[in-house]
């Protein structure tokens, strides 16, 4: 992202960018591969591995590392290869090395995600070494007090990245399991995000693409309350969830009565309002991004458990709370939309607005309500996936497409269809690992959008289109 | 001329399904379904060539469902449906246009950001220049086109539709997109012509010349096959009715036997529609 | 502030690089959604598959250059558009613009993936595949031209870059006065309709697709070519919408209408590039309002924000009439 705009502006006339400019040719111009340093030139590099329950180390592949100079913009990637490690080569000066979290397999988290991103000092012909020690777990421990092992935290030259254990068992976890487990709740996520996505095409024919940045700024606002502080003091992540929803609802009416409905009103076309829902997604997100910063961040409160071992496979408390409130939430939203009055109206009017109309609904008040209801839903999603991963200013949009092939699975505009298709989403893209490498397991989800199309294009519980 | 044609129909039983002494379409047990609702359901049909028949049924019978199955727009769960012997299963809808079946659409879907002419000069089947190899070639398909436009200009002329020639569709009225509608689909050189209510909404003084057109269309040897709900309207032109209600066939006769079936008679009564007022003051 | 410095950046971007990628792909669109009604949100894809073509042939591949351009125009969209037209032209078109922009993210993840390092370069993409190109260069890699505003190469570039642009407007321009131009619109204001008088409208949006994904791939192979590297972050989901906003703001379904929206948008995008760097570099702008990186996330914000005003303010862009807009009834 920050070296498209690097090259974007490459016909800039200013020195920072030149410089940024001769940063980058310099590094393309760089032969690939592990080499050593460069005349005139610096690298740091690592080797990424982890000890597993059996002690076995076992290196990271496919994890992003950025390195920025001290202006913040971007001077250097690199990928861990197969064998774990990873290389940027840089000129000399002063850089800020990050790990991206987000491409850390599922249960490999960083040992100290503090010192991420990690501060180096590079001199002419330098190869340091950075070090970002893994363990297990799907959170760091602030203190290894259960864990034998401990980060060789030499300062030389060339060390190795070390990893921690931070489990001592070996029990019988059925990878299998294990993976449906994480799939279910990822699946469950991707279900409370979609619910507010689905309705909203359902009851008003637009596809929401600004739906993903709703996630994303319930995670940043959980942030901003959890970590930031508001008059300094820091409110504790449950509350602030009550305080998300609220303002996530709010906002999402807002958003309805200054945009959409006046779209409505003058009777814009479908697609006008798509390529509109295209340009709000863009703008937030990079207005996110201004504000929130370019680094993928974590909530202060649960990030230190230890996982429960529960014979066929692992789970963290946080986690298992967070698959219940969403089943909890969801199970809500089903029988509400069964049951009472409001959520009738809103199957009524997803079904047939015309009709529903003229049987006296208010049609305008139910499409404000799924607003309000759809982006507090969202809210929530972002926080409990900022619980479970990380917080950053993209993280909406990639969920964005998964809710997508989850929303298309189950049908579009059919609210149980898409609580149902993003569950099976969820799970898909975990056993996917099971046969591609975790950093493309997406690609399977969205694999299997183009696949359903291509079979069953009305998803598995949608109806066909009218004709005539 | 009528009389010639109907007297071809004189023998054909009064039944739903009878057969015809020279069917131009033949369905068998065609059925479809929406969830659990059965939009179609026919067992029999066969519609005669070069005579007017109507299609007609309370609103939600089936019909335009049925209109799309047969011009391949839908597909059915189960049954066969041949045209001029040809089975038309697995066929696309543009090809079944191109075998000589066209049709209409209830909703008018007249092409509103190009000209009518334009419109028109669609319409024209194998065109040359419709292939990408050939259009950036002009001198291949110069020639055709001006044979096109020749048609359609005549076309527009018997549709009164001429002083509207650069005009965009878009700015037709209703009834006028009606008219270019038909006379698009004549652009097809069809032999026979599906009309998916050609009348609603068309004020009475282009009623008429509509009709005359529809009329016209089967002097010219076509087939037409159309959804109608005013009754005036079914009697005054066509040569056989068929009656759809709740998705089955429920009647069929000439236009005089129709009006006082009783199962006819209650099929419209029994729907909220005012079209069973039209029955009524038909009779 | 150094005010020939603005005004040569805006100039740049009002006629250079930049500008003639985009206008290709944005002409490319203006095929797909102008002109047939297809909602691609993956144009970038395209622009990708004309770098990569051109680049894994080259370098990954060991082939000649010119077979290269032949798999980055010709052969890798095809695929693309294959790929993603095949599940979805029968489709409504909302499940075209889903399936394009995954393919975008798709494109990002396996760009990326070092599991494929060999082949692709990963996010470091790959380099040095264009010194055919340049071979071929009249102009002296040290010398200014052009009023000083390129230099030798960046002047190559620039000018087989307007040749192709002028090639490409008359090619469209041709198609679409053709009979074959005429089913494209007909599908675009309503495809039962054009299925209703006998045409394939399922193939003909397929071409649609084919070769508006070409002219896309052909900017985006200029693009790899202009800066000697196919890389992963040139490829963005995001890098579509530049597109978007030249055509919607050129004039949707006019000939000239991309061109002149990509040069409008890449003055103006220029222009307040250099001002904000400038009142960033100079303090006018306090370094806790806005840092150097943060400058470019402005322009993402202003293609934001121009996609949201112009569809709801001005949908006819600069060419357009209100009139011609307010037919649209879909
Ligand atoms: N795509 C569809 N999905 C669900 N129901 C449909 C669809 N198309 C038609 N129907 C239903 O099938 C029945 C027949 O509709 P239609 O063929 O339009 O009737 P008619 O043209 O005779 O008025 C109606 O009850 C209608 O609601
Ligand atoms: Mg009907």
């Amino acid at each position: 992202m920050l070296r498209e705009q690097t090259l974007m502006s490459r016909a800039g006339n200013c020195i920072r960018a030149g410089m940024a400019i001769a940063a980058v040719v310099f590094l393309l111009a760089l032969p690939s591969g592990p080499t050593h340093a460069q005349e005139g030139g610096a690298e740091v590099k690592g080797s990424l591995t982890y000890k597993d329950a059996s002690g076995e180390k076992i290196a990271v592949e496919g994890v992003v590392f950025t390195a920025n100079d001290e202006s913040g913009s971007q001077a250097g990637t690199a990928t861990s290869g197969t064998d774990g490690s990873w290389l940027i080569q840089l000129p000399p000066g002063t850089y800020s090395v990050e790990l991206d979290v987000s491409t850390l397999p599922d249960g490999v988290v960083l040992k100290n995600p503090d010192k991420n991103p990690a501060e180096v000092r590079l001199v002419e012909g330098n190869s340091k070494s950075s070090l970002f020690p893994l363990v297990m777990g799907s959170a760091a421990p602030a203190a290894s007090e259960d864990s034998g092992a401990t980060a060789s935290e030499s300062s030389g030259d060339v060390v190795e990245t070390t990893a921690t254990v931070n489990e001592s068992s070996t029990s019988g976890n059925i990878r299998v399991i294990q993976l449906l487990v994480d799939g279910l709740k990822l699946g469950l996520i991707i279900a409370m995000c979609a619910i507010g996505l689905s309705l909203i095409y359902g009851t008003t024919g637009l596809t929401n693409f600004a739906h993903g940045e709703a996630v994303t700024f319930g995670a940043v606002l959980g942030y901003l309350l959890n970590v930031t502080g508001v008059f300094g003091f820091r409110i504790p992540l449950i509350f602030a969830t009550v305080v998300i929803v609220v303002v996530c609802g709010a906002f999402g009416g807002a958003f309805n009565k200054v945009v959409w409905a006046r779209m409505r009103r003058r009777g814009s076309s479908l697609v006008a309002a798509l390529v509109v829902s295209i340009g709000f997604s863009i703008l937030f997100r990079y207005v996110i991004l201004y504000f929130f910063g370019g680094r993928a961040k974590r909530f202060r409160d649960y990030q230190i458990q230890e996982q429960w071992d529960l014979g066929w496979f692992r789970l963290a408390p946080k986690d298992l709370a967070l698959m219940v409130v969403s089943l909890v939430v969801l199970i809500g939203v089903a029988s509400g939309l069964q049951f009472t009055r409001m959520g009738k109206a809103m199957r009524a009017v997803s079904d047939n607005r015309d009709l529903a109309e003229s049987s006296g609904i208010d049609v305008e008040r139910v499409i404000a309500l799924v607003w309000i209801f759809g982006s507090a839903l969202a809210g929530l999603g972002g926080v409990l996936f900022g619980v479970t991963e990380a917080i950053s200013w993209e993280m909406g949009f990639r969920v964005l497409l998964l809710m997508f092939a989850g929303v298309t699975l189950g049908g579009l505009g059919t609210a149980y269809g898409a609580l149902f298709g993003s569950i099976i989403v969820g799970v898909f893209i975990q056993l996917s690992t099971l046969v591609i490498p975790p950093d493309m397991k997406n690609v399977g989800a969205l694999l299997m959008l183009v696949v359903i199309l291509l079979v069953r294009p009305q998803g598995l519980l949608g109806r066909s289109e009218r004709i005539g | 001329m009528t009389t010639d044609l109907s007297s071809v129909l004189d023998s054909v039983p009064r039944e739903p399904g009878s057969a015809k002494p020279d069917p131009i379409l033949k369905v068998s047990n065609v059925r479809r379904s929406f969830g659990g609702l059965v939009a179609v359901d026919v067992d029999h049909l066969e519609v005669q060539r070069g005579v007017i028949t109507a299609l007609i049924g309370p609103n939600g019978a089936g019909k335009t469902t049925f209109f799309n199955l047969l011009t391949n727009f839908d597909n059915p769960d189960t049954g066969s449906r041949t045209f001029e012997g040809r089975d038309l299963q697995g066929i696309p809808a543009h090809k079944v246009a191109n075998l000589g079946m066209v049709r209409t659409f209830q909703l008018t879907k007249s092409l509103s950001r190009m000209t009518v002419i334009d419109n028109m000069r669609l319409g024209a089947t194998r065109q040359i220049g419709e292939s990408l190899s050939k259009a950036l070639l002009p001198f291949t398909w110069k020639r055709q086109e001006a044979e096109v436009t020749a048609r359609a200009d005549e076309l527009l002329e018997r549709f009164k539709l001429s002083h509207m020639r650069e005009e965009y569709a878009g700015t037709l009225s209703g009834g006028q997109r009606k008219l270019l509608e038909m006379a698009r689909a004549l652009m097809v050189q069809p032999t026979m012509v599906m009309l998916d209510e050609p009348m609603a909404g068309v004020n009475p003084a282009l009623k008429q010349s509509l009709l005359d057109h529809v009329k016209g269309l089967r002097d010219q040897g076509m087939t037409v096959l159309f959804v109608e709900h005013d009754m005036d309207m079914v009697q005054e032109i066509s040569d056989w009715v068929v009656v759809m209600a709740e998705g089955r066939i429920i009647a069929e006769g000439p236009p005089s036997s129709i009006a006082n079936n009783q199962a006819v008679v209650d099929a419209y009564l029994g729907s909220h529609h005012d079209s069973a007022l039209n029955l009524e003051g038909s009779e | 502030m150094d005010l020939v410095a603005i005004l040569e950046n805006t100039a740049r971007g009002l006629f250079g690089e930049q500008f003639i990628y985009f206008a290709l792909a944005a002409i490319g669109l203006n095929m797909h959604y102008g002109y047939t009604g297809l909602l691609n949100f993956g144009q970038a894809v395209f622009m990708a598959a004309g770098a990569y073509g051109l680049s894994m042939a080259v370098v990954t591949l060991g082939l000649n250059f010119w077979i290269g351009l032949v798999l980055g125009i010709v052969v890798f969209p095809l695929i693309l558009a294959l790929i993603m037209g095949v599940p979805t032209l029968r489709l409504r078109a909302d499940y075209l613009a889903i399936v394009t922009i995954a393919s975008s993210e798709m494109f990002r993840i396996i760009a990326r993936s070092p599991s494929l390092d060999r082949w692709t370069g990963s996010s470091d993409g790959l380099t040095a595949f264009a010194n055919d190109f340049y071979d071929m260069s009249p102009f002296q890699a040290g010398e200014r031209y052009f009023f000083g505003l390129f230099i030798g190469n960046q002047m190559w570039v620039v000018l087989v870059g307007w040749i192709l642009l002028a090639i490409v407007v008359t090619l469209v321009w041709a198609m679409m006065r053709s009979p074959w131009g005429r089913v494209l619109r007909a599908i675009r204001e309503d495809e039962d309709a054009a299925r209703s008088l006998g045409k394939n409208a399922y193939w003909f949006k397929m071409q649609a697709l084919m070769l508006g994904g070409m002219f896309g791939a052909l900017g985006g192979m200029l693009r790899a070519i202009g800066t000697q590297s196919s890389q992963p972050q040139n490829f963005i989901t995001d890098v579509t919408f530049f597109a978007w906003v030249a055509l919607i703001l050129g004039g949707v379904a006019k000939i000239g209408g991309p061109v002149l929206g990509a040069a409008i948008l890449y003055g103006v995008l220029s222009f307040t590039d250099i001002v904000l760097r400038q009142m960033v570099e100079s303090g006018i702008i306090p370094n806790s309002i806005m840092d150097g990186t943060q400058v470019g996330q402005v322009r993402f914000m202003l293609i934001g924000i121009g996609l949201v005003s112009l569809a709801i303010l001005r949908p006819q862009g600069v060419l357009g009439t209100k009139e011609e807009m307010a037919l649209d009834d879909h």
